[in-house]
């Protein structure tokens, strides 16, 4: 009866040994304005654990012992693109075949307190679509054939060299395994939208928790202005376009007669 | 100093666009030229999407070329007549040019089309002018040699619908001014440039203008169709980007009264000579770009983006 009881009483404290991940981020609006150069975004949180958790867990550290990792995950809006290769024809290196690729993210950061591949387990990573590969998903991309492959393969090539797929190995400090706090820079060509930002609490391979969050980036002042005048009122935009063409074109010539002159 | 461009999404050092602006804006005030020709392949290098380059390059024609006329209609070198046939023929060429543009950018093309044209055009003009020019040298070197016919009689001269064209002392049909004008709007939608290195050599050779109204003729339908190429591009593509605009401007208009400055110093073949040169270069470097194996073979693009 009594060994019963100590069965219940693990089976019931099992899963609530689980800490419970919570996090910030010291910004959730960017604003894209003519100065924008890229944005450094401080993202944070803690573990929550019951005293039970930490009782469980003093337990497993004697017994060899588990550690919490944490994985955090930017990513921006997404986006249909289409990939081309260039082949030889005629001489010329030139476009001849595309994959298009229904949705894949405009930006993607994983940051880590370990190595990805080490604290997380090939199935988990499938599971929560953790790592870039999985965020764009092989089976989106035409038949899944070797072909396929490696328009996608070039996909994260092309992103991951102009940083914006970033794979941030050990970006996550861990503090005591409670407190965590990651910081990410946002390169300056960024999309207007909601970025999600996903934050796992990682244990033995598998993800225990996880929290979500989203930074808002969208264009401001100026660049607001003007993109969508563009698109809302393109003939308008035009005449503007033309207009300060001939301004300065008039204006100058102008100015420097008068110089001259003098 | 990084700006953020609205249209083209990118975010581009303030003082490269300022240095690519005032660099063209020299060169097109030395050699009267508009400057879309290195100011497109200029703008693909640091990063701007084609079309964007495209149709914001025809906008900084647009400024590089209203000085320009300003000038020759003081001095009264513009023949209007002759201008507005071009400039029909050039809205029309501009138009088709547009929906070309479409069409490539759909079929993911756009980028060897320009690249093409690019090679071909100023393959053909840079080495004519190149011929021409050195040939005009050796002649003033051994002065005393026989001056050219004002213009020859040619078959362009025997066809229907003649007009005649005071101020360029010509009785001449209108269908190969407007076929200029219409070659050159194709042009200017297209890759983005004004096209005067096609049109000037084509008033003097197959229209037989004189060359005195030439460049202010030319000039004057330039302004008109790049005008129009910029309305069509910014209502058809959104791809006009007032920023980066502004500031290939700011820098062209200080850059090319320096450049009229130095171009005044040197004499005209060796002018010729050297514009010719440069065309050349642009060509090759254009021109290699499409022969040696890229490092990337891959290129992503972001659907119903640039």
């Amino acid at each position: 009866m009594r060994a019963l009881w100590l069965v219940l009483l693990l089976l019931v404290a099992l899963p609530a040994r689980a800490g419970e991940i919570v996090g910030a981020l010291s910004q959730n609006r960017v604003s894209l304005t003519a100065s924008f150069s890229g944005s450094e975004i401080l993202i944070f949180g803690a573990i929550r654990r019951t005293a039970e958790d930490l009782l469980a867990e003093a337990e497993a550290e004697a017994a060899g012992g588990v550690d919490y990792d944490v994985i955090i995950v930017i990513e921006g809006p997404r986006q249909p693109i289409a990939v081309w290769r260039k082949d030889r024809r005629a001489g010329i290196w030139m476009n001849v075949d595309s994959v298009t690729m229904a949705s894949v993210p405009s930006f993607y950061a994983v940051a880590t307190s370990g190595p990805l591949n080490q604290i997380l387990s090939p199935e988990a990573d499938a599971a929560y679509r953790i790592s870039a590969r999985q965020a764009i998903r092989a089976e989106q991309v035409g038949d899944g054939s070797p072909q396929a492959l490696l328009f996608a393969e070039a996909l994260l090539r092309i992103r991951e060299r102009s940083a914006h797929y970033m794979a941030l190995d050990r970006f996550v400090h861990l503090d005591r395994d409670i407190l965590f706090r990651a910081n990410v820079r946002l390169p300056a060509n960024l999309t207007e939208g909601a970025y999600t930002t996903r934050m796992y609490l990682v244990q033995d391979g598998e993800v225990v928790n996880q929290f979500r969050t989203a930074i808002f980036v969208r264009k401001d002042g100026l660049e607001r202005w003007l993109h969508e005048l563009a698109y809302e009122q393109p003939l308008l935009y035009g005449f503007l376009a033309l207009a300060i063409a001939i301004i300065a074109g008039w204006g100058a010539s102008a100015l420097f007669r008068l110089i001259r002159q003098q | 100093m990084l700006v953020y461009l609205p249209i083209a999404e990118v975010s581009t050092n303030l003082f490269t666009l300022l240095g690519v602006g005032a660099g063209v804006g020299m060169l097109s005030g030395m050699f009267g030229v508009g400057g879309g020709f290195l100011i497109t392949p200029l703008l693909f290098f640091i990063g701007i999407p084609p079309a964007v380059a495209v149709a914001t390059g025809a906008n900084q024609v647009v400024a590089s070329s209203i000085s320009g006329v300003l000038a020759h209609l003081r001095r009264k070198t513009v023949d209007l007549k002759m201008g507005t046939v071009l400039l029909i023929g050039g809205l029309i060429g501009s138009s088709l040019g547009i929906i070309v543009f479409r069409w490539l950018s759909a079929l993911g093309q756009i980028d060897l089309a320009v690249q093409l044209s690019y090679v071909v055009f100023l393959g053909i003009v840079g080495g004519l002018m190149l011929q021409e020019s050195l040939r005009a040298w050796y002649r003033t070197k051994k002065s005393g040699s026989p001056r050219r016919k004002l213009h020859q009689h040619t078959w362009v001269h025997a066809l229907p619908f003649k007009m005649k064209f005071r101020v360029s002392g010509l009785y001449i049909s209108v269908i190969p001014p407007l076929l200029v004008g219409a070659a050159v709007g194709v042009l200017s939608a297209v890759m983005g440039v004004g096209g005067g290195f096609i049109m000037v050599p084509a008033m003097i050779y197959l229209l037989g203008m004189p060359t005195k109204v030439v460049v202010g003729t030319s000039l004057f339908q330039i302004i008109f169709t790049t005008a129009y190429t910029t309305i069509m591009h910014a209502v058809t593509g959104h791809s006009v980007d007032i920023m980066l605009a502004t500031f290939l401007i700011l820098g062209g208009v200080i850059g090319a009264q320096f450049g009229t400055q130095i171009g005044t110093r040197l004499k005209a073949e060796q002018l010729r000579i050297l514009l010719a040169l440069l065309v050349i270069l642009v060509c090759l470097k254009v021109a290699t770009d499409l022969l040696i194996r890229p490092d990337e073979l891959y290129s992503v693009r972001v659907l119903g983006g640039f």
